[in-house]
C-alpha cells in the first residue's frame, strides 16, 4: 500500500506557485530524502502531507485526507517541522505527561529509555536546553510514538555535526523497522545520504528527479577523467562537468560502466554533486517556472 | 462543551488499533487544561497573590470589628448589618476582577502565542484537533477561573470567619450576631450566581480576544482594542451618537444591571437571594446576542487556527 499517494498536488500563494502539479507516490517502508534548493517547495509539500496547509489537487496519507483530517492523521504521522518548535515553558516530564495523556500511540518507557541516555534532566525547561539537547528530546518524544510515517523537515539545522551524526544514528539503529516510512529534508545531503532508499530533487515546484538509491547506483556514474581522454569523455555527452584540483570530473547518465573505466576512474556519484548536476544541467525546472 | 467525537472514540477505528490504548476526548481535553494551566501560571498565580492581600486587609478590618459592631449594637441594624457583612461582601470582588483581567489576557495571547514561538508546530503534529484546542483554551476563561475565584472567595471568607469569632467572643457583640447578619451559604450561592452570570456575559469578549490572538500577525492586544476605539470615536465625530460606545459600556457592565436587583440600602449591595434575577437576566436580548457572536467568533478562531502558520 502507498503510504503517500499525489496527484497534481498544487499550492500557490496569490502569484508564486509553490507546489506546481506534483504527482507522487511513496510507498510503506521507505526512506524518502526530498532534496531542494530554498524556496523549492518542499515545506510547502511536506505542509500539505501533514494537513498542515490546503491544496489543490488529489492527495491521501495513510488513506486519509490530511487537510480535513489532521487530528486522526496524527495519531498515525509523527512529524519534526523544524529544530526548536518544542514550547519553551515546557519541562521534559510535563512533555512527558502530556503526550501520554493525549497521544494513543505514545509509549512512555520508550521515551524515559531514550531521554536516559542524553543528559536531559527529567525537569529541566525546554528554554534551559542546548539546541541540541532540544532536537534530542523532540527525537525522543517522536521515536517513542508507534507512527506509520516519520516526517523530519530540517530537523538538524543548525546543530553541530557530533549531534547531527547522532541524531540520524538513533533515528537508523532505534527507530526505523522497514515498516515505516521516513521522509526527510536537509540541506546536509551527504550526512543522509546513507541513510535513504529513495531519494527525491524538487526545484521551483516541481519533481526534477525520482528514484531509489539503488537505480541511482545503476544509472550514474561519475568519471575522474584522465587529461588525454576529456575529449574522448565529453564526446559521450555527461549531464555535468566541473574541475576538481586540476582534474576534470564528468557525470554520465545511463552510461556504459566499462567503456567509461577506459578512460579514468569511476565511481557513484555523491548526492551532492548529483544535485548540483540535475540541478544546472535541467532546464524543465526553468521552463515550469517560466510558464 | 461536546467535544466526545474528538479522537474518534465513538467512530468504528481502524483494524490497526487493537492493541493500541483508547484515548477518550474528556481525557484529551482534560490534558490539554493540564497543559494551559502549565504555560500559563498567572492563572492560578495572580489570583493566589490577590488573595493573599484580600486577606491581610481583611484581616485587619475584622480586627477592628467588634469595636465598631459594639457602637452601633442598639442603634441602626440596618447600619450594622452593613457593617457586619462589608468586609466579607467586598472580599470576593477584587479576586473576582482579577479572573476577569486574567482571563482577557490569557485569550489575547492563547493562539498568538503559539504561532509567534512556533509551537503551534509542535501541538499540530499531536492528535488534536483545532476544536479541542480552540474550546478548552476558551474553557479556561469561561470554566477555570471563575472556578478558582469560587474557591478562593470561599476560602477566603472561612479564614475571616475563623478568625472573626474568637475575636468578636471577647467583646460584648459576640459571634452570633455576625453569624446571623452574614448568612454564610447564601453568599456562596449569590457568588456561584455571579461568577456564572459573567462568564455567559463576558464571552463574547472572550470570544473576540480569541479571535485576534488567532488572526494578529502583531500586537494582539492592540488590534482587539483599537478598532473598537475608532468605531466609538467615528461614530461621535461624524453622526453626534453614542451608541457604539453605550453597547461597549453595557457589555462590560450589563450583567450586574441585568442580573441583580440592587438593594436600596445604605450601600448598594448584593447579599440576599432575593436580589438575584435570573429569569430577567436569561430574557436580557444583549446575553443572547452577546452568545451568539462569542459563538461566531469561536467557529471562526477554528477554523483560522487550521490555516495558520507560526510568525
Amino acid at each position: 500500500m502507498a503510504c503517500i499517494e499525489a496527484r497534481g498536488l498544487r499550492k500557490a500563494f496569490g502569484a508564486t506557485i509553490a507546489v506546481d502539479g506534483i504527482d507522487l507516490r511513496v510507498e510503506e517502508g521507505r526512506i524518502l530524502g526530498l532534496i531542494g534548493p530554498n524556496g523549492a517547495g518542499k515545506t510547502t509539500a511536506l505542509n500539505a502531507i501533514l494537513g498542515l496547509t490546503p491544496y489543490e489537487g488529489e492527495l491521501t496519507v495513510l488513506g486519509r485526507d490530511p487537510w480535513t483530517e489532521r487530528d486522526l492523521l496524527m495519531r498515525d504521522v509523527c512529524f519534526i517541522a523544524d529544530v526548536a518548535v518544542l514550547p519553551r515553558w515546557i519541562r521534559a516530564s510535563e512533555a512527558l505527561d502530556y503526550l501520554e495523556g493525549v497521544h494513543p500511540r505514545f509509549d512512555r518507557t520508550k521515551a524515559e529509555g531514550f531521554l536516559a541516555k542524553t543528559s536531559i534532566g527529567r525537569n529541566s525547561k525546554v528554554r534551559q536546553l542546548s539546541k541540541g539537547m532540544v532536537a534530542q528530546l523532540h527525537l525522543a518524544l517522536v521515536m517513542a510514538i508507534d507512527a506509520k510515517l516519520l516526517v523530519l523537515d530540517e530537523p538538524t539545522l543548525g546543530l553541530d555535526i557530533l549531534f547531527r551524526k547522532q541524531f540520524y544514528d538513533s533515528l537508523l539503529n532505534d527507530y526505523f523497522d522497514r515498516e515505516r516510512t521516513i521522509i526527510v529534508t536537509t540541506h546536509q545531503v551527504e550526512e543522509v545520504q546513507h541513510v535513504l532508499t529513495d531519494l527525491m530533487f524538487i526545484d521551483r515546484g516541481r519533481i526534477v528527479l525520482d528514484c531509489s538509491m539503488e537505480a541511482i547506483e545503476a544509472r550514474y556514474l561519475e568519471l575522474m577523467v584522465r587529461p588525454e581522454h576529456v575529449g574522448a569523455a565529453r564526446a559521450r555527452g555527461p549531464i555535468h562537468e566541473r574541475q576538481l584540483f586540476g582534474r576534470t570530473i564528468m557525470l554520465f547518465d545511463r552510461a556504459d560502466r566499462e567503456q567509461l573505466s577506459a578512460m579514468g576512474e569511476v565511481r557513484t556519484p555523491g548526492v551532492a554533486d548529483l544535485f548540483v548536476a540535475v540541478m544546472e544541467g535541467h532546464p524543465a525546472g526553468a521552463q515550469g517556472a517560466a510558464s | 462543551m461536546n467535544t466526545s467525537t474528538e479522537t474518534g472514540a465513538g467512530l468504528p477505528v481502524d483494524s490497526r488499533g487493537a492493541g493500541i490504548a483508547r484515548i477518550s476526548g474528556a481525557r484529551v481535553v482534560y490534558w490539554s487544561l493540564r497543559r494551559e494551566l502549565w504555560e500559563n501560571r498567572s492563572i492560578h498565580l495572580a489570583p493566589l497573590v490577590v488573595t493573599a492581600f484580600v486577606l491581610l486587609g481583611s484581616l485587619v478590618a475584622v480586627a477592628s470589628l467588634p469595636h465598631r459592631m459594639q457602637g452601633l449594637a442598639r442603634q441602626d441594624p440596618a447600619r450594622l448589618h452593613a457593617m457586619a457583612i462589608k468586609p466579607f461582601s467586598m472580599a470576593p470582588a477584587p479576586i473576582m476582577l482579577t479572573t476577569f483581567l486574567v482571563g482577557m489576557f490569557f485569550c489575547l495571547d492563547a493562539l498568538y502565542g503559539e504561532r509567534r514561538d512556533r509551537s503551534i508546530l509542535f501541538w499540530k503534529s499531536l492528535p488534536v484537533s483545532d476544536r479541542t484546542t480552540v474550546l478548552t483554551k476558551a474553557a479556561v476563561p469561561l470554566v477555570v477561573l471563575p472556578t478558582i475565584a469560587l474557591v478562593l472567595s470561599v476560602i477566603t471568607q472561612i479564614v475571616m470567619l475563623a478568625v472573626s469569632v474568637p475575636v468578636l467572643l471577647g467583646s460584648a457583640v459576640g459571634p452570633a450576631a455576625l453569624w446571623r447578619e452574614l448568612r454564610f451559604f447564601e453568599g456562596v450561592a449569590i457568588m456561584v450566581y455571579g461568577l456564572a452570570v459573567h462568564a455567559l456575559w463576558f464571552a463574547p469578549i472572550y470570544g473576540w480576544f480569541l479571535l485576534v490572538s488567532a488572526w494578529a500577525r502583531r500586537a494582539p492586544f492592540l488590534w482587539a482594542t483599537v478598532p473598537l476605539l475608532v468605531i466609538t470615536g467615528f461614530e461621535r465625530l461624524a453622526l453626534d451618537s453614542w451608541s457604539f460606545g453605550y453597547m461597549l459600556q453595557y457589555r462590560v457592565s450589563g450583567a450586574m444591571k441585568e442580573a441583580f436587583t440592587w438593594s436600596r440600602g445604605p450601600v448598594g449591595e448584593v447579599d440576599r437571594l432575593w436580589q438575584l434575577e435570573p429569569v430577567r437576566f436569561l430574557r436580557a436580548p444583549g446575553l443572547w446576542v452577546g452568545l451568539l457572536f462569542a459563538a461566531v467568533c469561536l467557529v471562526a478562531a477554528i477554523r483560522l487556527r487550521r490555516n495558520r502558520e507560526p510568525i
